[in-house]
């Protein structure tokens, strides 16, 4: 795929700057590369901040761009920067010996968890610096906001998103094509766009690092959809817990009004767009999108039922699109290349990419962009590596807390929306948590639902009182304590919560508990306690904490 | 005026375009149970109890806060329906610490009558006995948070009514709560004018009048309605 | 390094200013021209003032912006990053997320427990430590991870007790004072 690249300077060395790196000691090394890099003035040499490098598990990670290709290292402490710049240099003997010493940091770009990857949303992150706009621009961002303000009607924006087949990356996959035209198509007067960037499942980071990474992406995305539906006020709605991403998206949003991106007359056109960023405060539930539409307005995040969807009555009850990060970055890339272009990748009912993260019980932990309807076995066990101590996959979790746990007997399903739902489980926002033997699956469906009560706004009955019960109900199983009673009360209960629930919250908080009743019931049914006598205590192994592990053979 | 045409229970009814799925039902002849639904303040759908199943199939709908649609064709006491009304009735019961016996609103208690039309004389699940507490520093009423149902009903009142905005909800999930000020204890919030209003909604013995005892509450829940369609359409019929 | 949840707040008020930051309460709510939507801003910003949101600052925010002292109240309480109460010297957070979950973070939760003698998600804790669960940092490639006073903390070894009380060590967190 042809993305635009900026004349490649020769030599190199990207350091990702996102949060997880960073953690693990990557500004110590930035700091040392630039003192060594200082200190022998080395010429033609780069040394450049980037996002994201996928294999996060591996953190530091630099990437050492040359002529000879690109060879990426991992965990690299910071003594090892000069080895670093020696290799980066010209082939001699001291690069020769400076590679040699790096050659246990050296990761295999070869390895399915890179080679299987097709970056589309993530197509420059690790490549731009995610501080500047002359970097991005450099390597084709607003390009296509330029070329669609100049060229393109709403319509025909909007009719390029439809033929492209995306869907909603924020875990529905509501068809985005309908949602614009939805809110272009209501009676005149002002619109809003909105972004959900409050990722809030449990083991899920694409948003994130996203937003680390490629902040300029997302705002040429949300740009084109403003433009699309007629709308000339924006806000992005970020969790308060992803400072790094909000400190760079507000440097961007700053940089973009400053370069006239944004503001009034874009591009000589008569479009008008500001943005703002709306920082959360701690409450999952304003990732549901009535929630997170009454916190833009300074109001306890409480979910209203809909109709009116907020693409008829929304922000101050004016019409509103509300995307995620992931829907509005994939945006650029398909005006750029086409809507059939993006439509040729994925599955029929599942078109284009998709970003997971993938953590947990697996090898290699990181970010995978990959075509929709990628086997789930491939992701976890090619890509990811499978379990770190080399035992059996036992699950696999997506969807986070509204998801479910898909077991090793189905690794073999296709990753699109309708596969998941139809094993209980759902697409979600994309983050994948892997499960080895020793995971208990009750202990599972406990943290889950303790996790809805902990997040639950308690505005309906079956929310807020439900889940309560739920996870009493659940301690009973995790502590062997339940009878046979307790298991057709929680069935029944899931259901009601399920169908009577307000917001999507409640009504998936029972999910994770339907998915590993259905796949891994005997869990339950050997946690119940026997009538007639008492349970030997050693027939699971209790871990140090008193929960249950697994059982004993 | 344009008027809507839909069916419940298989029933044509015809109500003014605009009406709500429960206005409807009323139109039917049919009665929904409901708890934080109040003629007069704005629906927020949170007790569950009016969803009613649409015949096309999809979620279920609750009737206060849904707008009738031509055309549609809804079912209100489909044996799912009744399953699931009663259980959040249970629910209710079991979060809160409501003992009838005692309580001021004994024979006058909408929570009590919801229980019995769907048929609730136990929960099966467990009572949680929460640890809640009284606010009797009113002069002339009180607040007894154990048989607060959150239906937000005194919320709404005080806000869209009387405009004092004296309550609100605060924290969340199960720890909500109804505070006064800034969880203050209500004789302290200058903001309350002593209207009664919100006593006069509750649809429990948790707000109530501080000369009254057990079984003597008379609400008037009516009085929302009332005094709205006298503010907004200059009609009085409170004589 | 990251920053924790609790003290987020502080980084992304940082983060906004443009200009110097406010030095009073009515600054910060005059920067926001009173508009009832900036409310969650404006807490953020006072929450950096005082470290937390003591009831007279609530009391003055809800009488510059006009707004119910119930509507000010209920917004402080719904959002979990909000402190009503001083925080304590030292504060750290243990993620809880699923990745974290199923690389043993409740363990780590409960060794942080005992290890500073304080009950999880008690925000008075031992008086100087307090412990917090967090739903997910974002950090799931790393872990088990924990924030202490705003430093995340990654890898953690919950399998190797020993080697998991040096990295605790080195993370600045007192062991329990020997009898």
């Amino acid at each position: 795929m042809p993305v635009p690249q900026p004349e490649s300077p020769a030599r190199q060395l990207r350091c990702c700057g996102a949060s997880g790196c960073r953690s693990a000691g990557g500004d110590a090394l930035l700091a040392a590369l630039r003192t060594a890099c200082d200190a022998d003035a080395t010429e033609g040499l780069t040394i450049k901040p980037v996002g994201c490098l996928r294999l996060c598990g591996r953190g530091p990670l630099v990437a050492c761009d040359g002529p000879e290709g690109t060879r990426l290292y991992g965990a690299v402490p910071p003594e090892r920067a000069a080895d670093l710049l020696a290799a980066a240099r010209e082939q001699g003997a001291e690069a020769g010996g400076a590679r040699a010493a790096l050659e246990s940091h050296r990761l295999d770009l070869e390895h399915p968890f890179f080679r299987l990857q097709r970056p589309v949303v993530l197509e420059t992150c690790g490549q731009v610096d995610p501080e500047s706009i002359d970097d991005a621009l450099a390597h084709g961002a607003y390009g296509q906001l330029r070329r669609v303000l100049a060229e393109l009607t709403p319509k025909q924006v909007r009719d390029e998103v439809r033929r492209s087949g995306l869907r909603g990356r924020g875990g529905a996959g509501y068809p985005t094509g309908l949602k614009w035209d939805t809110v272009a198509l209501q009676p005149p007067g002002p619109r809003t766009v909105v972004c959900n960037a409050d990722e809030g499942d449990p083991g899920a980071f694409m948003d994130r690092s996203v937003l680390e990474s490629d902040p300029h992406r997302l705002i040429e995305g949300m740009a084109i959809a403003a433009y699309a539906v007629g709308a000339d006020r924006g806000y992005v709605y970020v969790r308060a817990e992803y400072p790094l991403a909000i400190e760079r998206l507000r440097l961007a949003l700053q940089q973009a009004r400053r370069k006239g991106v944004l503001g009034r007359g874009i591009f000589g056109s008569d479009f008008s767009l500001t943005i703002e960023v709306r920082v959360g405060a701690g409450a999952y539930v304003c990732g549901e999108e009535t929630a997170l539409l009454l916190s833009i307005q300074g109001q306890r995040g409480m979910p209203r039922p809909r109709p009116p969807y907020p693409a008829q009555s929304g922000l101050w009850g004016a019409p509103t699109l509300i995307n995620n990060v992931e829907t509005f970055s994939a945006v650029p890339a398909i005006l750029r290349e086409g809507g059939d272009w993006y439509a040729a990748m994925g599955t029929e009912g599942s078109r284009g990419t998709k970003v997971f993260a993938l953590s947990g019980a697996v090898r290699h932990t990181g970010l995978v962009e990959v075509p929709m309807g990628m086997p789930l076995r491939t992701v976890v066990e090619e890509m990811g590596g499978g379990v770190p101590d080399g035992s059996a996959v036992k699950a696999v979790q997506t969807g986070g807390p509204s998801g479910g746990c898909i077991p090793e007997e189905r690794l073999d399903t296709p990753v699109d929306y309708e596969s998941l739902l139809q094993l209980g489980s759902m697409m979600g926002s994309g983050g994948m948590v892997v499960m080895g033997e020793t995971t208990s699956m009750p202990v599972v469906a406990r943290h889950f639902m303790r996790f809805s009560v902990n997040e639950s706004c308690g505005k309906c009955v079956p929310c807020r009182a439900g889940t309560v019960q739920l996870a009493e109900l659940l301690d009973r199983f995790v502590e062997h304590r339940a009878e046979a009673a307790d298991l057709e009360r929680l069935e029944e209960l899931c259901g009601m919560v399920r169908a009577t629930s307000l917001c999507g919250l409640g009504q998936a908080a029972p999910n994770p508990v339907l998915s590993t009743l259905r796949w891994f019931r005997h869990e339950y049914e050997a946690a119940l306690r026997e009538p007639s006598h008492c349970e030997p205590p050693d027939t699971c192994t209790v871990g140090p904490d008193g929960e249950t592990r697994g059982y004993a053979p | 005026m344009s008027v809507v045409t839909l069916r419940v229970n298989g029933q044509e009814v015809a109500v003014p375009a605009g009406a709500s799925l429960l206005e409807a039902a009323r139109a039917a002849g049919v009665e929904l149970p409901t708890l934080c639904h109040l003629e007069g303040l704005t629906p927020v759908g949170a007790c569950r109890l009016c969803l009613v199943a649409p015949e096309a199939g999809g979620r279920l709908l609750p009737a206060c806060a849904t707008e009738a649609a031509e055309g549609m064709a809804i079912r209100t006491d489909t044996e799912e329906l009744q399953r699931y009304r009663r259980m959040a009735v249970e629910l209710f019961f079991a979060e809160g610490n409501h003992v009838c016996a005692f309580c001021v609103a004994n024979g006058d208690c909408e929570l009590q009558d919801v229980a019995v039309a769907v048929g609730m004389d136990h929960s099966r699940f467990p009572y949680r006995y929460p640890h809640r507490h009284v606010d009797a520093s009113h002069p002339q009423f009180a607040l007894d948070h154990h048989r607060c149902i959150l239906c937000t009903r005194c919320v709404r009142v005080c806000d869209e009514i009387e405009g004092a905005h004296v309550w609100d909800v605060a924290m969340r999930g199960s720890q909500c709560t109804i505070i006064a000020g800034l969880d203050e204890p209500w004789g302290d919030v200058e903001a309350c004018t002593s209207c009664g209003k919100c006593v006069d909604v509750c649809p429990t013995g948790a707000l109530f009048r501080k000369e009254d005892t057990t079984a003597e509450k008379h609400p008037h829940a009516e009085r929302a309605e009332l005094l709205r369609r006298a503010r907004e359409q200059h009609q009085w019929s409170n004589q | 390094m990251t920053v924790t949840p609790a003290s987020a707040a502080t980084t992304t008020a940082t983060a906004t200013a443009t200009t110097a930051a406010p030095a009073s309460l009515a600054q910060v709510v005059r920067r926001h021209g009173a508009r009832a939507d900036a409310l969650i801003e404006v807490l953020h910003q006072v929450q950096e003032l005082h470290g937390y949101l003591p009831p007279e600052a609530l009391r003055e925010v809800a009488t510059l912006m006009r707004l119910p002292l119930s509507r000010v109240y209920g917004v402080a309480s719904f959002y979990h990053l909000f402190r009503l109460e001083p925080p304590t010297a030292h504060r750290c957070a243990v993620c809880l997320g699923t990745a974290c979950f199923v690389r043993g973070g409740a363990q780590l939760a409960r060794r942080l427990e005992s290890r500073l003698g304080v009950e999880l998600d008690d925000p008075a804790g031992n008086g100087t430590w307090a412990v917090q669960h967090v739903s997910c940092l974002g950090a799931c490639g790393q872990a088990p991870v924990v924030v202490v006073d705003g430093v995340l903390v990654t890898k953690l070894p919950v399998d190797q007790p020993e080697e998991l009380e040096e990295r605790l060590d080195a993370a600045g967190l007192p062991r329990p004072a020997t009898a």
